[in-house]
């Protein structure tokens, strides 16, 4: 030791302690007697662990451990229970994140909404008209609603404090009240539910969403709201979304990220990513800024944000021309022959001034005398056989799905049919095409391809196009090609590319060897994992096909360790049968209404008002001028009345009025729609959104923060919808810039909306603005269940506590409402006939309404209305509104006779019926007598449970042998191993269950392996929900041809200053604010899930603790900001005030603001404004994009959550300015 | 030979996603009260950046940890024990409350009793110190992924260190994450700092521990420890710190921070040492041999000698058992890829770190070739993104040579299971170039790659 005197000293140490001193005196060891570190002892006791999870908005799906001790939740920690995956792979525990293991502090934190409360004002008159009407709820509220003053004297005041507390009975009395009123009045269309995201906690989804469906109400879908939904993936596979568990990541020999910041986004599946590595795994990661994932990768390619397309196709260049033409790659061959629409026919119409050719319809049955007396003519595809040179018509199209003829014929089996892929080199002949480019949109691309005639058409293949438009040439055909993979001016070069991402041309070209070399090698291990980064793109659906055009021509797509694996958003609902019989009451009533939440938002927060552009400025050089002239709001109303999408409230008139009118006149409801349509007399709400009867006018929301996070266009939403104060800066259109088959009105609405109903446990800034807010159960107060896409388990969650205070679970709550409700009904509703409009629907035969995908508009009299064909289908559905509240708490009748239908597979349940009969209880007496009971979430549970096939044994090998019929291949055998097994919910309580591989799904798990999509597809034949039943490149919709996508291509994000006429990117001090011009995105952000945790004061403490936006240090200096000052973004949407935090990390010209920031946290008054600073959201808006409301036509057709709009953000900009370091609040 | 046990972690940065999960499951476990309020037992740094409390990392700033005297024998940094006698009472080598940052909440319960007003309510942050509203301008993990940034880089003591090796520019940018708790050392210089007696080893597994009945509060751990993994509460007056989890560690459960450690990165086991051997470990130089140093006084516990001694020093059977089956000796001493964290502070940290990898071939992919390729793959080493000066800096204090070791024999592991799962044969030529056989090199794979829960802990 360091001295003789303090050697003495320590050693006296000896003496005063009961330790022991280490013989250098350097230290003291001790043993026993240690009563003093009691206290860590009896900090870690505790009475009980209870299993839960988290239960919205949340891809993770972990289950927890719940400590209670003394009856308080102290803290949670993961379970590490998951069933094994097998000895040689890591496992799935211990999932996880710090969101969710901070989320214990909501329980008893101060910003729990422990009661009910309602706007003070509004209570006020609410009980002074209730007076005046002798006690009579309704009456109250339209006393209120319907004058004009009083109306908007609550309005005006939401979100401006003033919430005061109310009792459960008065709360829901008057919630009651508003829908009995909205209902008579205005209709049940009026009214909205919105609830996303079932998969993570199913029973709190189905509550609401069961009631707003038995009512008649709208559920307003998320999926595509959210942007979350590719819509290449119904574009390409006619599937939602199917993607590989997280597990499958090992599988891959090959993974480029792709717009997924998966450390940050997929916290708890992470670790497949860095533990594949040692297995060999090689990983690229694509991103503008230095992003967490970067830190794991092998390669970085920083391409410029949003122009990750132009990086695929060029790898998708170097892919064809050195794997399919210099060298024929034969497993990419033999896959592509049979898996995709490569060698399809199409039929090339003559140019306009009769040089250049233009890709058009797919040749079909229907063209070809041999084959057009056949069912489904026009929905079965035709390609050429290379053994005899002729054209045949191969099994498994759309046209073999539907009908009598296509039993056993829908499959992918070509027999002795060897398909050809090119028509170069058999015949010799050749013609130029047009093809359109949007780099310059000045220009297109004249480039040849090989041809045959059929009759009098001309055709080409698939392949041929997709060379063409690739821009990969061939000897002896003409056009203009480029030189080498150096021609930096021809799509779709390396060099080409590099102008326009930033990715250098060499390292672009050989990711591209190295993933197609990895997947012929591996035969299909190459996978690229995708995200919001590249899929929240007003054009996302044109990169995700440049994405899908590398996975699928490299045959990884129905491959374990392969394909692409999107993770946003959708997060598999693996029981989806018995939730969606839940949640839209199908066991009662069908069918329901399920609208497109982005046109609903579009057209009622009046953003279409703001357009100043029309629609056909997204249309390719080479279309035809379909959408010219046109407004977007005069696209979503055509689209409307053609069928293709919902849209409600349908018709300027209460439905309920419309069926009593139709039995007054003694005719059929569809019949007499259809005679008021073509009068004139009746017309649909989306010709006239902002004329009073065609109002949204009572809004639920739960599970949701629309108002904090995904309401694109925030200060749209408090304008138009809410009434109140905003920061909207926006410029209305002006006379040319109009709709022409909307009605404009002088005067915008404001206030649309009558009740604002939300449920939550914690204060947000949706909850601040509503006008009732009820007190919800956290997930850690009531039983559900839990399903992701990134794994295979089916879990729980439990009650470690009861709901505290007055709180009540979210099944509780509703059927609390529907009685209230029923007993409002009494004399005011009653039973009722309601007239329903429905759109075509996908996996139905309405797919085949459109042959060809050509547009007809009956209103243009291109043809005549016909429910079902050229416009929705007219449905009359009876409903006895008194006998809502006990439909909610039994499981309806309409099971029995109709099943359960789940795309396109029909089951029958009536086992289920009789087991649930058994397991709940069966209901006595009233409406619902002898029915199994649903009044617990518990009942709710075995539901599901027991209707779904992923969870029911009996039914996964029911509906493979339905399924079988159709195919004619064997399929049953595939969930034979489980055929007897049946999840119950005391299952999912003891730990994680597998689930069963089922129809519902395209994967398959039998015999415990990972789950990658199409694997079913692609090993037991079975087509994809397509036109041709292969996985598509191209697209022929009328539609698609005008917007010039067709093919994949490459377009850049929107010209916000072209189309705002506003300053660039990147200009300093021109803009109408001082500051600097840049990009503005909104990533999902490491310290908060986006509707839930931004204010969870662990998480703050471990950030900058309020809203924040990113900048680069260049971007910084320009406008003189440090780290941690305070900044104001603004544009013409609204205005946030937050801390900037300054990184060299982040791209110059490019700034973050992480997503659901709630503007509840540290937000300051903005200088700008004058007002409270606002969210992400206020800088954003809706825009949408008219090849999204394609409908009718094959896998262009409509389900909910499956194909609709996006509410994409990326393409946004603002001007970023320094402001006084002094705030105000 | 003194034979003890000792609970020791090795945590894979390699593997470390930066999530914070065990930093909250930790919290929430045992600081979550009045007076630890700013105190996180388990804390994750962004690397490169300041740290928690902020530079505290500059010893010559804060004087924790050991030195040599000018005999070359061992003194705490601080000052011998006649000082710190003599400073009782005013302790100025302390980080200040703004140092490690000063903890606050919001108002949040305005959200809900806001009167009507012009404006929506809004929760503003408050100091949990004074009461008072506050601008938050520091926190425990102010840095978080900013990869360091060039206004702070001059009070970075490491950078400092490194030299121009690190530049804070876009195309340059690097970053990984250091997880840390306490380092349990077998020289704890917190321990030696106390002037009570009352932070001690635990005999039978060397858990740190300060004894909360003898604590009299006068920080001289907290200054001694160049971790600054000793806090103080200012509630109770008294020191505390991370404790192993030693409530589970004794009844088999892994702590909190490993078992909630999402990426899975977390290793505990047990190492036998030679107590007689620490001072003369602790006091070699020069600094860089310290990494050697600490390693060489860890026991093989599969020879017979050891085990023998173990017996006769009281160690039980199944914890000899346990010493051989652990994962964190295998890591230590069998594959050599874990390294101790500062050793230069001669605490002799128990708390070990095996660097990370990535990315590895920017510069290799500018000449267009694929630097995961065999023949090109050690060559990418050379070229990290990650300087290696850097990473020497923090692991061997200096030496390049341990840390580019530990690189090399990942590299080569992932070259070599590429093989494997793409169906090749195996080509035993790459584990032998960084001195590793076949066998060995799957077994380190299956304990890094696969991980499995019965093989972490």
């Amino acid at each position: 030791m360091d001295g003789a005197f303090s050697d003495a000293l320590v050693r006296t140490r000896r003496f005063f302690t009961k330790g022991t001193v280490s013989a250098d005196l350097r230290t003291l060891t001790k043993t026993g007697g240690r009563g003093a570190d009691d206290f860590y002892r009896d900090r870690w006791s505790h009475d009980k662990v209870v299993r839960s999870t988290h239960g919205v908005n949340c891809t993770g799906s972990c289950s927890w451990k719940v400590y209670v001790k003394d009856g308080i939740i102290t803290w949670e920690t993961q379970q590490t229970d998951y069933p094994s995956v097998g000895p040689d792979r890591p496992e799935y525990e211990p999932r996880g994140c710090p969101r969710g293991a901070a989320f214990s502090w909501y329980t008893y934190s101060p910003t729990r909404v422990r009661y009910p409360y309602i706007r003070g004002v509004l209570l006020e008159m609410y009980r002074e008209a209730k007076r005046q009407y002798g006690g009579d709820p309704v009456k109250a509220w339209a006393h209120i609603v319907d004058n004009p003053l009083r109306a908007k004297a609550y309005k005006a005041a939401r979100g401006k404090g003033g919430l005061v507390r109310a009792t459960w009975d008065e709360a829901t009395e008057m919630v009651a009240a508003a829908y009995v009123h909205t209902i008579k009045k205005w209709g049940p269309d009026r009214v909205a539910g919105f609830s996303p995201i079932p998969a993570m906690s199913m029973v709190s989804h189905a509550s609401g969403a069961r009631f707003t469906s038995l009512i008649g109400g709208s559920m307003l879908s998320f999926y595509d709201w959210y942007a979350d939904l590719p819509v290449a993936s119904p574009q390409v596979f006619g599937d939602q979304t199917d993607v590989p568990e997280s597990g499958d990541w090992w599988d891959a020999g090959y993974l480029i990220m792709w717009g997924s910041n998966v450390p940050v986004t997929r916290t708890p599946d992470a670790h497949w990513m860095t533990e594949a590595r040692y297995r060999g795994q090689k990983v690229v990661v694509v991103s503008p800024d230095y992003a967490d994932n970067v830190k794991f990768a092998d390669e970085w390619l920083p391409a410029a944000p949003g122009t990750d397309g132009a990086l695929a196709m060029a790898m998708g260049h170097v892919i064809l021309k050195e794997f399919f033409v210099d060298r024929e790659t034969p497993y990419f061959i033999a896959y592509t022959k049979k898996y995709t629409d490569l060698p399809y026919l199409v039929v090339l119409d003559p140019g306009g001034d009769g040089t250049a050719y233009r890709p058009g319809k797919f040749l079909t049955a229907a063209d070809l005398p041999a084959h057009a007396g056949e069912e489904n003519a026009h929905f079965k595809t035709a390609l050429i056989d290379s053994r005899t040179d002729e054209v045949v018509v191969p099994n498994g199209s759309l046209g073999h799905r539907f009908g009598e003829a296509g039993a056993g014929k829908w499959n992918l089996d070509l027999g002795e049919v060897d398909p050809r892929l090119t028509l170069l080199g058999s015949g010799g002949e050749s013609v130029q095409v047009e093809l359109p480019r949007f780099d310059d949109a000045s220009t297109s691309l004249i480039r040849g391809v090989p041809v045959r005639r059929v009759g009098d058409q001309v055709v080409t293949t698939v392949f041929d196009l997709m060379l063409a438009q690739y821009g990969v040439g061939r000897p002896g055909l003409p056009g203009a090609w480029p030189a080498s993979y150096d021609d930096a001016d021809a799509p779709y070069t390396p060099a080409w590319q590099e102008t326009v991402t930033g990715v250098p041309a060499v390292a672009a070209a050989r990711i591209a060897r190295e993933f197609a070399a990895n997947a012929e090698e591996s035969r299909g291990r190459s996978m690229i994992l995708m995200g919001a980064g590249t899929n929240h793109w007003f054009h996302s659906d044109t990169i995700y096909r440049g994405f899908l055009t590398l996975t699928t021509l490299t045959g990884c797509q129905g491959v374990n360790g392969g394909g692409w694996a999107h993770y946003v958003g959708q997060e598999k609902c693996r029981p989806i049968t018995g939730w969606a019989q839940l949640a839209f009451g199908l066991d009662w009533l069908r069918p329901p209404r399920q609208m497109i939440h982005t046109a609903y938002w579009y057209l009622h927060t009046n953003q279409y008002r703001y357009d100043t552009f029309s629609a056909d400025t997204v249309a390719a050089s080479t279309g035809r001028g379909l959408l010219a002239g046109m407004s977007t709001a005069d696209v979503i109303a055509k689209s409307a009345r053609m069928g293709w999408m919902p849209s409600y409230p349908t018709f300027n008139r209460n439905p309920l009025d419309l069926a009593d009118e139709a039995a007054a006149a003694g005719r059929p409801a569809a019949e007499h729609v259809v005679e008021q349509l073509k009068s004139g007399d009746l017309r649909f709400a989306a010709e006239d959104p902002d004329s009073p009867e065609n109002f949204p006018r009572v809004l639920a929301i739960w599970r949701a923060n629309l108002l904090g996070s995904s309401g694109k266009g925030n200060e749209y939403f408090l304008k138009h919808l809410l009434g109140t104060d905003n920061s909207l800066r926006a410029t209305e259109a002006g006379d040319g810039q109009r709709p022409r088959e909307v009605d404009w009105h002088e005067q915008a609405p404001e206030g649309k909306l009558d009740l604002l109903l939300t449920l939550d446990f914690r204060q947000t800034s949706t909850t601040i603005f509503s006008d009732v807010v009820l007190p919800a159960a956290t997930w850690y107060e009531k039983h559900d269940l839990n399903t992701t896409d990134m794994h295979p388990f089916v879990h729980s969650f439990n009650p470690a506590i009861a709901p505290p205070w007055q709180t009540r679970t979210d099944w509780d709550a509703w059927q609390v409402i529907a009685t209230k409700f029923s007993e409002l009904a009494e004399g005011n509703l009653d039973t009722r006939r309601d007239i329903v409009a429905v759109p075509l629907l996908h996996d139905t035969p309405d797919a085949m309404a459109n042959p060809h995908g050509v547009v007809r508009d009956w209103k243009h009299g291109e043809c005549e209305p016909v429910p079902g064909v050229t416009m929705p289908k007219i449905v009359e559905v009876e409903r006895d509104y008194t006998a809502i509240g006990a439909q909610m708490q039994a499981l309806g009748p309409l099971l029995d006779k109709l099943g359960t239908t789940t795309k396109g597979v029909t089951y029958d349940v009536a086992a289920s019926i009789d087991f649930l009969r058994s397991k709940n209880g069966a209901v006595r007496g009233g409406p619902a007598d002898g029915r199994p009971s649903l009044k617990r979430d518990v009942h709710a549970c075995e539901a599901i449970l027991a209707l779904s096939g992923t969870t029911n044994g009996h039914l996964a090998t029911q509906g493979f042998k339905t399924l079988e019929k159709r195919t004619g291949t064997r399929l049953h055998d595939l969930a034979a191993e489980h055929e007897g097994k049946r999840i119950t919910f005391a299952d999912t309580q003891a730990a994680p269950v597998p689930v069963i591989t089922s129809p519902e799904w395209s994967g398959t798990e039998a015999g415990g392996r990972r789950y990658s999509p199409f694997t079913i597809n692609v090993e037991r034949l079975k087509p994809w929900h397509t036109l041709t039943g292969r996985q598509h490149f191209y697209l022929d919709h009328d539609w698609m041809t005008e917007l010039g996508e067709n093919l994949p291509v490459y377009r850049p994000p929107l010209n916000m200053a072209a189309l705002f006429a506003e300053t660039p990117v990147g200009d300093v001090g021109g803009a109408a604010v001082e500051g600097v011009t840049v990009r503005y995105l909104t990533p999902h952000s490491k310290w908060s899930i986006h509707s839930e945790y931004q204010d969870n004061l662990f998480m703050l403490s471990l950030s900058r603790g309020g809203q924040t936006i990113w900048m680069s240090d260049k971007d910084a200096a320009k406008v003189g900001v440090q780290d941690n000052d305070w900044i104001e973004a603004v544009n013409r949407n609204g205005v946030v005030v937050a801390r900037a935090i300054v990184s060299h990390r982040m791209p110059e010209g490019t700034v973050y603001m992480h997503h659901a920031q709630d503007r509840l946290i540290d937000v300051p008054i903005a200088e700008t404004s004058g007002k409270r600073g606002g969210i992400h959201n206020s800088l954003t808006r809706i825009l949408v994009k008219p090849s999204h409301v394609i409908g009718g036509y094959a896998q262009l057709s409509f389900a909910f959550n499956y194909l609709g709009p996006t509410g994409n953000q990326r393409d946004e900009v603002t001007v970023i300015r320094k402001r006084s370091q002094e705030v105000t609040y | 030979m003194k034979v003890m046990a000792q609970m020791a972690m090795v945590m894979n940065l390699d593997k470390c996603i930066g999530c914070h999960t065990c930093s909250v499951t930790c919290k929430q476990a045992w600081t979550n009260r009045a007076g630890t309020e700013y105190v996180w037992f388990n804390n994750v740094e962004t690397r490169p950046g300041q740290g928690y409390p902020r530079r505290y990392e500059d010893q010559e700033e804060w004087q924790g940890g050991w030195e040599l005297n000018k005999r070359g024998r061992l003194k705490l940094k601080a000052g011998g024990r006649l000082k710190k006698l003599a400073t009782i009472f005013s302790n100025p080598k302390m980080p200040s409350i703004q140092d490690y940052y000063e903890p606050w909440t919001y108002d949040y319960a305005t959200l809900t009793d806001a009167p009507a007003q012009e404006h929506t309510p809004v929760a503003r942050p408050k100091s949990l110190i004074s009461g008072k509203d506050m601008k938050i301008s520091w926190s425990s993990n102010w840095d978080d992924d900013l990869g360091g940034s060039a206004a702070t880089a001059e009070h970075d003591p490491v950078l400092k260190k490194v030299g121009d090796k690190v530049k804070f520019e876009f195309e340059q940018t690097f970053m990984f994450y250091l997880p840390r708790i306490c380092e349990h050392c077998l020289n704890p210089s917190c321990a030696a700092s106390c002037p009570s007696g009352a932070i001690y080893k635990r005999t039978e597994d060397g858990i740190v521990l300060v004894d909360q009945d003898r604590c009299r509060g006068w920080r001289m751990c907290v200054s001694g420890c160049p971790y600054k993994k000793v806090y103080f509460n200012h509630r109770t007056g008294k020191a505390e710190k991370c404790t192993f989890c030693f409530p589970r560690v004794e009844v088999g459960l892994p702590t909190v921070c490993a078992e909630t450690c999402v990426g899975r990165l977390r290793y505990i086991g047990l190492v036998l040492y030679d107590a007689d051997r620490v001072l003369e470990a602790a006091s070699v130089m020069p600094e860089s041999a310290l990494y050697e140093a600490q390693r060489s006084i860890l026991l093989d516990p599969h020879d017979p000698e050891v085990m023998r001694a173990a017996e006769r020093d009281g160690v039980p059977r199944d914890w000899i058992d346990a010493a051989q089956r652990s994962p964190v000796n295998a890591l230590i001493n069998t594959y050599k890829v874990a390294l101790p964290l500062h050793p230069e502070y001669r605490t002799m940290p128990m708390v070990w770190y095996i660097p990370p990898l990535s990315p590895v071939v920017d510069v290799v992919r500018e000449t267009g070739e694929d630097a995961e390729k065999r023949e090109n793959l050690f060559a990418a080493i050379d070229v990290l993104r990650i300087p290696i000066e850097y990473l020497a800096e923090l692991f061997t204090a200096g030496d390049v040579a341990p840390v580019d070791g530990v690189l090399r024999k990942l590299a080569a592991m992932r070259s070599y299971m590429r093989d494997i799962n793409l169906g090749r044969d195996p080509d035993g030529a790459i584990p032998a170039a960084v001195g590793m056989g076949e066998e060995e090199m799957y077994d380190m794979y299956r304990l890094l790659a696969l991980a499995k829960y019965d093989e972490r802990y």
